[in-house]
């Protein structure tokens, strides 16, 4: 099983930078002046709703990233352990069914029928002009007609069931594990839990969990059937597309992020920490990257890019490859036009540091630069960083689906609600109109950055006292 | 005054070279003049010949930092980093690879993008203050509390949206103005109305977000206390006082971003078809004129830098506090 899985770039970083946070985590932990502002966060009702819509967000885009080459489906070939030659990820075989179940053409949401009327045989040997059936979307029933409205209501009742019953085995499960923990009874907790009586607000985690579970399995329910956001030109089912693009977004507003951290931290610190000669050389290199136009500088290095790729394209072992590069070089240059905000606010705060009395001490004493850096300067900006980190991501992923816009974001064969879009722009000039794409993309993406807003809105109120007190 | 501003132009140089040599490195040293030739002129089955022919054309023939070929000065200047990237500096752009004078197509182009960058930067600005005022006279409210909520979902739709439904609603629906498009003298205002209102709605989450937290923070030093003490009433206390401090950060803002606005704003000119200079760099972008996104970047760094300047001496304008040395 090793031997077929690939790691791309990508992955790897992800799964680094989990296990970074994981690290920071721990570390935390241990640190008083860090726990009480995480603690802050996880008490704030806004924070762990927020906090758990992005989890599930997060699971899709783990599972996104864990890519293998399938097996060869049996009857195909003669070997039966052969490896296909395309890459996919653990979820593509999660919702395989919404991977393989491809249309001829666009398709409304939930349709029966294919979105253009074409020529059809019948069996007495004419042909009329009609709608379609479709090859998957309500392929059970005998007369979608009558039928559909009906099967509909007996899906969502099933999936709506389904969900409620996850979510109240998910909420026992949580008092029961509370109840160990602080050695209390099951029911005593689980009054505190739905009167909000407790410190964490479990009531709101189980409220939110619940709302997205109903809707997954609702979903999943639908989707068993029919495709809940339709089809797209070559009629792919959208909410695929949307759950793929979600590793997408996610990769781009964190690992930006983690390519701009080292130059950020490292050159701001330095430079308020050394000045003279150090801080002009730095501020010189941040005021030239910020004088470029993002946009431009994004659009040149992109253009750039494209012209090595198609000429060494025989570098690249396949498309997902290919993209992939594209994608982490499209972090990489994203990261050099936006780490030099960062890079001013530590620089600024470094100065601050350094002539504070404990710094002041630890040079009389003759401690070394490096240690002075990394025990005094660097514990008392991380909060700046964390703030500057999530404050980013929501920006970063906005940022993309305009980049792709303009064709200088990800690659066009990647999923991403950048793409969607684009596409959506010729669809919203068709009669009558396919707008499911750019509202299935603009559903996702909303969900995902306005979770992040309100989740950096909450971390940077505990962490920043001073943002505090003019509330 | 007059000697900080000089010495913050000479500053810009050393700025502008470094933009210069950047650009220079991504364009010509990353991947050559062949490399670009080839692209521009389909990637299979190209002659040495249309190639060499691509690169006279355009003067991408010379060496690239020295040329040995030619005696004294000569030397220097008939090379590309010259030709191509030194003439910047006289706002020389040189031609389009497609021929054409990039300069004037600069020139020309600026009057549309600014018809639409100042109504929505006005507009906004008008809107944004008196919204986040409102909000700060009804503060720690529930319409506060709701607002803020708003401003926070109106932050988390992406922009394309807000102008692709605009277009859908306004003008595929009501059919109140054209989709796109634009016109010369007063028959323009019927293609800038569109663009002007959904400019200014995307912005008014995170502007006035921004503005209340100025607001908030002005209303809560001492000398708004004293006014209240006074016996001011509340409204005259938010128009005369806290308004007139809090102006100070909201000015100094405005003015960095206002040489910017010549640039246009990508996005929207391209989905609108305004012809200026946003959609000017977009197309350049996807037809890969290298000539023309080399000239909109060291414009760009001109304009950012001009913006920052701009920014201080506004400082000492409003702020007799500030003195620049």
């Amino acid at each position: 099983m090793i031997d077929h899985v690939v790691v791309l770039w990508t992955d790897a970083l992800i799964f680094l930078l989990l296990i970074l946070a994981l690290l920071f985590a721990l570390y935390a932990a241990r640190k008083p002046h860090l726990r009480r502002p995480w603690r802050a966060v996880v008490r704030s009702r806004v924070g762990v709703g927020a906090l758990v819509v992005l989890s599930f967000y997060l699971l899709v885009g783990l599972f996104d990233s864990v890519h293998y080459h399938p097996l060869v489906a049996a009857g195909e070939s003669g070997n039966e352990n052969e490896r296909s030659v395309e890459v996919i990820s653990l979820l593509d075989n999660l919702v395989s069914g919404l991977r393989e179940r491809q249309e001829k053409t666009y398709s409304a949401p939930l349709a029966t029928h294919l979105y253009a009327k074409e020529r059809i045989e019948r069996a007495d040997g004419s042909s009329v002009r009609e709608f379609p059936r479709l090859h998957f979307g309500g392929a059970h029933l005998h007369d979608p007609a009558t039928e559909r409205n009906a099967d509909l209501l007996k899906l969502s009742a099933i999936g709506i069931v389904k969900g409620l019953l996850a979510t109240l085995i998910l909420a026992n499960l949580l008092i029961v594990l509370l109840a160990v923990h602080r050695r209390s009874d099951f029911g005593t907790l689980a009054r505190e839990v739905l009167w909000a009586r407790t410190d964490i607000p479990w009531r709101v985690v189980l409220g939110v969990s619940g709302i997205m579970l109903v809707l997954l399995f609702w979903g999943g329910e639908l989707s068993s059937k029919y495709h809940l956001f339709g089809t797209d030109k070559v009629g792919e089912d959208v909410l695929y597309q949307a759950l793929k693009s979600i590793r997408t977004g996610l990769v781009i507003g964190t690992l930006t992020t983690l390519v701009m951290l080292p130059a950020a931290i490292l050159l701001g610190i330095m430079a308020g920490y050394f000045r003279g000669w150090v801080d002009d050389l730095i501020q010189y290199l941040y005021t030239t990257l910020n004088s470029i136009p993002g946009v431009l500088l994004i659009a040149a290095a992109i253009l750039m890019l494209q012209i090595y790729m198609s000429n060494h394209a025989d570098e690249f072992n396949s498309l997902v490859e290919r993209a992939d590069l594209r994608l982490l070089f499209l972090c990489i240059i994203l990261g050099v036009t936006s780490w030099t905000g960062l890079c001013r606010l530590l620089r600024g705060e470094s100065l601050k540091l350094r002539e504070i009395d404990y710094v002041q001490a630890a040079t009389a004493f003759g401690v070394g630069h490096l240690q002075i850096i990394t025990r005094h300067i660097l514990p008392n900006v991380l909060h700046i960083v964390l703030i500057a980190v999530v404050l980013d991501f929501s920006g970063l992923v906005l940022a993309e689906a305009v980049l792709s816009y303009v064709n200088i974001g990800v690659d066009p064969t990647m999923n991403s609600w950048g793409n969607m879009i684009n596409s959506a722009r010729l669809e919203m000039a068709r009669e009558p109109i396919v707008w499911w794409s750019l509202a299935a993309a603009m559903l996702f993406m909303f969900t995902l950055v306005l979770a992040a807003n309100l989740f950096s809105d909450v971390v940077r109120d505990a962490f920043d006292p001073r943002l505090r007190s003019s509330r | 005054m007059m000697a900080y501003i000089i010495r913050r132009i000479l500053y810009a140089i050393p700025i502008l070279l470094g933009v210069n040599i950047l650009t220079f490195m991504l364009f010509f040293v990353v991947n050559s003049p062949d490399d670009m030739a080839r692209m521009n002129l389909g990637m299979k089955r190209v002659t040495p010949e249309a190639v060499e022919n691509w690169k006279q054309e355009r003067g991408y023939h010379l060496p690239l930092l020295y040329n040995s070929g030619r005696e004294g000065a000569a030397s220097i200047t008939e090379t590309i980093f010259f030709q191509k990237s030194v003439k910047l500096f006289k706002f020389d752009f040189g031609s389009s690879d497609n021929g054409r004078d990039i300069g004037y197509d600069i020139s020309q182009r600026m009057w549309p993008s600014l018809a639409i960058a100042i109504p929505v930067l006005l507009v906004g600005l008008l809107v944004n203050i008196t919204y986040a005022l409102l909000i700060a006279f009804f503060r720690a409210t529930y319409i506060d509390f709701w607002s803020v909520v708003l401003c926070v979902v109106m932050m988390s739709i992406s922009g394309l949206f807000y102008i692709i439904g605009g277009q859908y609603l306004v003008s595929k629906l009501l059919h109140l103005v054209p989709i796109s498009g634009y016109d010369t003298g007063l028959e323009a205002i019927k293609f800038l109305v569109l663009p002007t209102i959904i400019g200014v709605i995307g912005g008014i989450g995170s502007g006035t977000r921004w503005y209340r937290t100025l607001f908030l923070e002005e209303i809560n030093k001492e000398y708004v206390r004293t006014a209240r003490a006074k016996g001011l009433s509340e409204t005259l206390v938010l128009f005369r006082h806290v308004l007139r401090n809090a102006l100070i950060p909201i000015l100094t803002g405005v003015v960095v971003v206002l040489p910017l606005l010549f640039m246009g704003s990508l996005i929207t000119e391209s989905f609108f078809g305004i012809p200026g200079l946003g959609s000017y760099t977009i197309d350049a972008i996807n037809s890969q004129d290298f000539a023309i996104v080399r000239s909109m970047v060291f414009l760009g760094s001109v304009l950012y830098i001009l913006g920052l300047i701009l920014t201080d001496i506004s400082y000492t304008v409003v702020d007799p506090r500030v003195r620049l040395t």
